[in-house]
């Protein structure tokens, strides 16, 4: 057995020790140096571009402008590729753009000996622009008169737009018994804080392109750098080594087409193009700041009866994923409660000049969950009732079917999450003694619940494969195209593999590297979609294997292979339990038998038509410090029904590290910008990502279902945990104050102008 | 990799005032905290630089015969607050630079350095206009002392001329006997960060600790240079310990401080903090020194 163990990482020593190679360790250090010239205005065009100076520089090897790139434009975001035209990803970009968007726009690359020569030749570089005023929020850019559309195609900047409604709004609001609630919320533009920031170096082999980056979806990157270089898929080559993180940021591809084309200018020579921290910020991704409106009609009995939202996205310069993330939070919407008649939803996703949304951890449902709860919250407490049992009363329930998508709820154990939490915060004794409080300093206990999908069936393509390949000893590689970037996906499919073939962990050797020349298709790690979609590949394909080697085994033993099974790396009789003959010896028989050899390997590739749902809620209990505007937490807990834990130890860092991001989503992180729309705050000193010194103890704990759909009983838990954070902390201050937050971060100006306003200090 | 034209190790105060006369356009170099990262971000690209790190007598503290505490600049922050002489005679000092950035800044930047940047937030700086602080300056002509709170000129700038280092931070036996102190770091994380505003209250109290013999009152980030308060120093000196007092000591304070609005934080915000900060140092500088807080 090892699905369901906490073992320890497959590759622990390797990071612990430094010995695991990233992106840059990979890098010959006689590779070139790119260094990339961004825009110092948010909107308009580069008239010209001087580079004379620039070229004087010692080291200095090549400068390409915006005027030397081809002018076909293409996609960057991690989707599969659809071949229906009219789903495919939005190809808004050109490897550099004499058309500025945003404020820190590509519009030069400098490839020089070394960093230094790079910057210097940067800083000479001189810029002339026609510039337009800057449009920062959805309602400017829809309604602007001051400067031209940001893309040509989307005269009033809207990305796009889309609607629902189940049953029929217009009449459910006829009914005379609902108490109507509405509400405002506000969140804003944070940033994925990878620790090793976006990285690559290419070079040409033998005419083909070779790019290493520190990517989650390799496969996904070779089609797009093909796309973006105008040469067939089969002429780039990506290799992906271990990744210091990449929370949906490198579910993106940044800036490797332009490091190819860099290369090809060179003859080909290795060229590394490495982003700065600020540069990371900047001209990377971020999580879409949304303005969310809810209307909620309710019985006085705490009955939903209808509900409506109005969604509206920053969506920043570039489509990237575009609309899919702000459909995805109405989707979220639509599942977590069930309404008695109506619900009706509208979003929109509008270009701005500013830093490209992308996909975050969560893929638009913090930012939904954050005005759900906090808005649930409001409606309980107004009506006198208990938020909890009101919430419980309304949530999704087992067996629940997506009318539009079919996604279906095969088990969930949202109930039992709620009560463990309830439990652990000691909720019946703290929150009525919370209440009504007075004093410089109050407490305060809150709480939200989220839903969350399991992968992206059936809005896209949900496919991936894996390879077994037994060595002369018995052991196996398995070859995964899905990726590990941090997450412990090897350790899980290494479990999974071992489990289903009888295997012990330790004769699972998992290649880390993707290689798309070499290693089995796969889109690659989001939507926390891989111990789902990729762990049904590694089951079939260990379930192929195994079914190998007993074959071979049956001809070796002149046994039925009915007969026969695996159990710890031994070929034994099914029945009785005898071993029969120990894989080592079995495999070099296999490989060195002169009657019969066989090289045993299996490979096999599922396309995943299902989904599932997962669950979980988060506890906090806080003090807030009036005078200060302070919030400490003082206990704070997420718990989930991920399914079957295939590793739990694994699953409890899982939760750790994101409700550490959901802390700072609520508490202090935000993406600042002038009125020019100039960065304040690109850097790990001014954006306030959380330290240790902040982080409280952080409590996790699970309800295990076994959900049906998964291949192991599992379902999804990489981004869940980030989600119900905010709006637990939120509900928190709102009952040790009476106040309401409906704008995320809560930071202490908020807090301080907000408590002043309503004479609270 | 680092965009330095030049870099002349000094082997002693003499050796480094020279090469800074012989190169106006040089910086010296002390810990390196805040030049590397003005370096990476162009500010200070492709400059020369004197490094001050092996001048082992810019480095260390000593206390003389009649008590005189002299703590060399080129100490650094985790030094100064694990030396046994601060710890016994200025703890508040020790407190205050642990506050600085995280473990690997306060083992490389020095109190020196956080001195000559010039800028309002430094934690060391209020906390050293509690004490009074004399600096001893050294330069081609000799040496000459000014007190911490003439140091100032502006957001950046000190009174350092061409040539000049600083090479002493003095505190003499009357500016910490009997003084207890609490500086408070207010800031948006708990560590890694700099000062919203901070703020240092050293006081000494009578024989009976019901009274405010001495206090001390200064702040960081509340005007373009770290400042004392003086009149809300004067407001209380010699008066008893009652809640009345606190409010007085702030409420003073508050009309001598002239924060700025940034996006960093606004006016109002760090006035809130002026209010608040400065009953909490006094409060806690009282708890310190053995005195009661009737409330």
């Amino acid at each position: 057995m090892s699905v369901g163990e906490s073992v320890k990482r497959v590759d622990a020593y390797e990071k612990v020790t430094g010995r695991a190679k990233y992106t840059d360790d990979l890098c010959p250090r006689t590779a070139l140096v790119a260094k990339v010239l961004h825009s110092t205005i948010a909107s308009g065009y580069v008239k010209s571009i001087e580079i004379e100076e620039a070229l004087k520089v010692k080291g200095v090897v090549k400068i390409v402008t915006c005027f030397d790139v081809p002018s076909h434009t293409f996609p960057t975001a991690g989707h599969p590729w659809s071949t229906d035209s009219s789903h495919q990803d939005v190809a808004d970009r050109r490897l550099l753009n004499t058309h500025i968007r945003y404020y820190g726009d590509d519009i030069a690359a400098v490839v020089a000996e070394d960093e230094v020569a790079a910057s210097r030749a940067l800083r000479l570089i001189k810029v002339e622009y026609e510039a337009f005023t800057p449009l920062l929020t959805p309602n400017e850019a829809m309604h602007a008169t001051s400067a031209p559309p940001i893309h040509e195609n989307y005269p009033d900047n809207i990305l796009c737009h889309s609607d629902f409604e189940i049953g029929h709004y217009e009449e459910a609001i006829k009914d005379p018994d609902l108490i109507w609630f509405e509400g405002e919320y506000d969140t804003q533009m944070v940033q994925h804080c990878h620790i090793e920031p976006a990285v690559s170096f290419a070079y040409e082999d033998n005419h083909r392109m070779i790019v290493v980056s520190s990517t989650q979806i390799p496969h996904i990157m070779r089609r797009v750098i093909a796309q973006a270089l105008g040469v067939p898929f089969g002429q780039v080559r990506v290799i992906k080594p271990y990744i210091g993180g990449g929370f949906g940021n490198k579910q993106d591809v940044l800036y490797e087409p332009l490091n190819a084309f860099l290369s090809k200018q060179v003859g080909g020579k290795c060229v590394k193009l490495e982003l700065s921290r600020e540069e990371v910020f900047t001209c990377t991704r971020t999580r879409h700041s949304v303005q969310i409106k809810l209307k909620t009609g309710v019985r006085a009995d705490g009955r939903i009866v209808t509900r409506k939202i109005e969604a509206l996205a920053n969506q920043g310069a570039y489509a990237s994923h575009g609309h899919a993330i702000v459909s995805n939070a109405i989707t979220g919407f639509r599942h977590i409660y069930q309404q008695e008649k109506a619900v009706k939803a509208d979003a929109y996703t509008v270009f701005t000049n500013l830093p490209c949304g992308g996909a975050m951890r969560g893929y638009g449902i913090p930012q939904v969950t954050f005005a759900c709860e906090s808005h649930m919250q409001d409606i309980a407490e107004a009506l006198h009732l208990d938020p909890i049992a009101f919430r419980m009363q309304n949530a999704m329930q087992l067996g629940y079917k997506d009318p539009f998508l079919g996604i279906t709820c095969y088990s969930s154990g949202l109930k039992e999450c709620v009560e463990k939490g309830m439990e652990y915060i000691h909720w019946h004794e703290k929150y009525p003694a919370y209440q009504d409080q007075t004093g410089p300093i109050r407490k305060g206990v809150g709480m939200g619940i989220f839903s969350y999908k399991t992968g992206v069936y059936p809005i896209s393509l949900e496919t991936a494969s894996a390879r077994l390949v037994l060595n002369q000893d018995g052991s196996a590689q398995l070859q995964m195209g899905a990726t590990e970037i941090g997450q412990g996906a090897d350790t899980v499919f290494s479990q999974m593999a071992a489990e289903t073939i009888g295997f012990t962990l330790d004769q699972i050797h998992i290649v880390s590297t993707q290689d798309t020349d070499i290693s089995p298709f796969d889109t690659g790690a989001y939507a926390s979609r891989q111990t789902y979609v990729s762990g049904m590949a590694v089951k079939k394909t260990a379930a192929l294997f195994k079914e190998r080697l007993l074959s071979y085994a049956a001809y070796l033993l002149k046994v039925p292979e009915s007969t026969l099974d695996i159990q710890n790396n031994e070929i034994i009789n099914s029945v009785t339990k005898d071993c029969l003959i120990t894989l080592p010896a079995l495999a070099l028989e296999a490989f060195y038998n002169l009657d019969y050899a066989s090289h045993i390997t299996a490979e096999s590739s599922v396309q995943c038509k299902n989904n599932t749902i997962s669950f979980g809620v988060c506890f906090a209990e806080i003090e807030v410090d009036l005078a200060l505007g302070r919030i400490k937490i003082l206990d704070i807990i997420n718990v989930h029904d991920s399914g079957v834990l295939i590793n739990p130890q694994l699953a409890k860092a899982q939760v750790h590290g994101s409700m550490s991001m959901g802390l700072g989503y609520a508490l202090s992180e935000q993406l600042l910008f002038d009125a020019k729309g100039k960065p304040l705050n690109p850097n790990l000193l001014d954006y306030k990502l959380p330290t240790s010194m902040d982080t409280p103890d952080l409590a996790v704990d699970f309800v295990e279902t076994v959900d049906p759909s998964g291949p192991y009983g599992n379902k999804s838990l990489g981004e869940p945990p980030a989600i119900p954070v905010a709006p637990a902390i939120r509900n928190a201050l709102l009952q040790a104050t009476g106040i309401a937050f409906n704008s995320l971060p809560i930071t202490p100006h908020k807090i301080i102008e907000k408590f002043k306003e309503n004479g609270l200090i | 990799m680092y965009d330095i034209e030049n870099i002349y190790e000094a082997v002693d105060i003499q050796d480094a005032i020279k090469a800074l006369v012989e190169n106006p356009s040089a910086i010296p170099l002390a810990g390196g905290t805040d030049i590397l990262i003005k370096i990476r971000e162009g500010k200070l690209a492709g400059k020369s630089f004197i490094s001050l790190h092996h001048i082992n007598s810019l480095k260390g503290i000593t206390r003389d015969e009649q008590g005189n505490i002299m703590i060399r600049p080129l100490t650094t922050f985790s030094h100064i607050t694990y030396h046994p002489l601060i710890k016994t005679y200025l703890p508040m000092l020790g407190e205050a630079v642990d506050q600085v950035g995280g473990p690997q800044i306060r083992n490389m930047g020095t109190i020196g350095g956080n001195i000559c940047n010039g800028v309002t937030s430094a934690d060391s700086a209020s906390t050293l206009f509690t004490y009074n602080a004399l600096l001893e300056i050294t330069g081609p002509t000799g040496i000459r002392n000014i007190p911490i709170t003439a140091f100032y000129k502006g957001p950046g700038r000190v009174h350092l001329q061409q040539g000049e280092l600083l090479t002493g931070i003095c505190i003499t036996k009357e500016n910490y006997e009997g003084f207890h102190g609490h500086y408070i770091k207010y800031a948006m994380r708990e560590a890694m960060d700099i000062a919203t505003l901070g703020c240092a209250v050293n006081c000494k109290l009578n024989a009976s600790l019901d009274q405010l013999e001495d206090v001390r009152l200064a702040f960081g980030v509340a005007g373009p240079t770290p400042m004392r308060c003086n009149k809300a120093e004067a407001a209380v000196i010699g008066q008893t310990i009652s809640p009345s007092l606190f409010k007085t000591f702030s409420e003073v304070a508050l009309t001598e401080v002239n924060p700025r609005t940034s996006w960093r934080a606004s006016r109002d915000f760090r006035l809130q903090l002026v209010k608040e900060l400065s009953k909490r140092a006094l409060k806690q500088a009282i708890l310190l020194g053995g005195g009661h807080l009737d409330d």
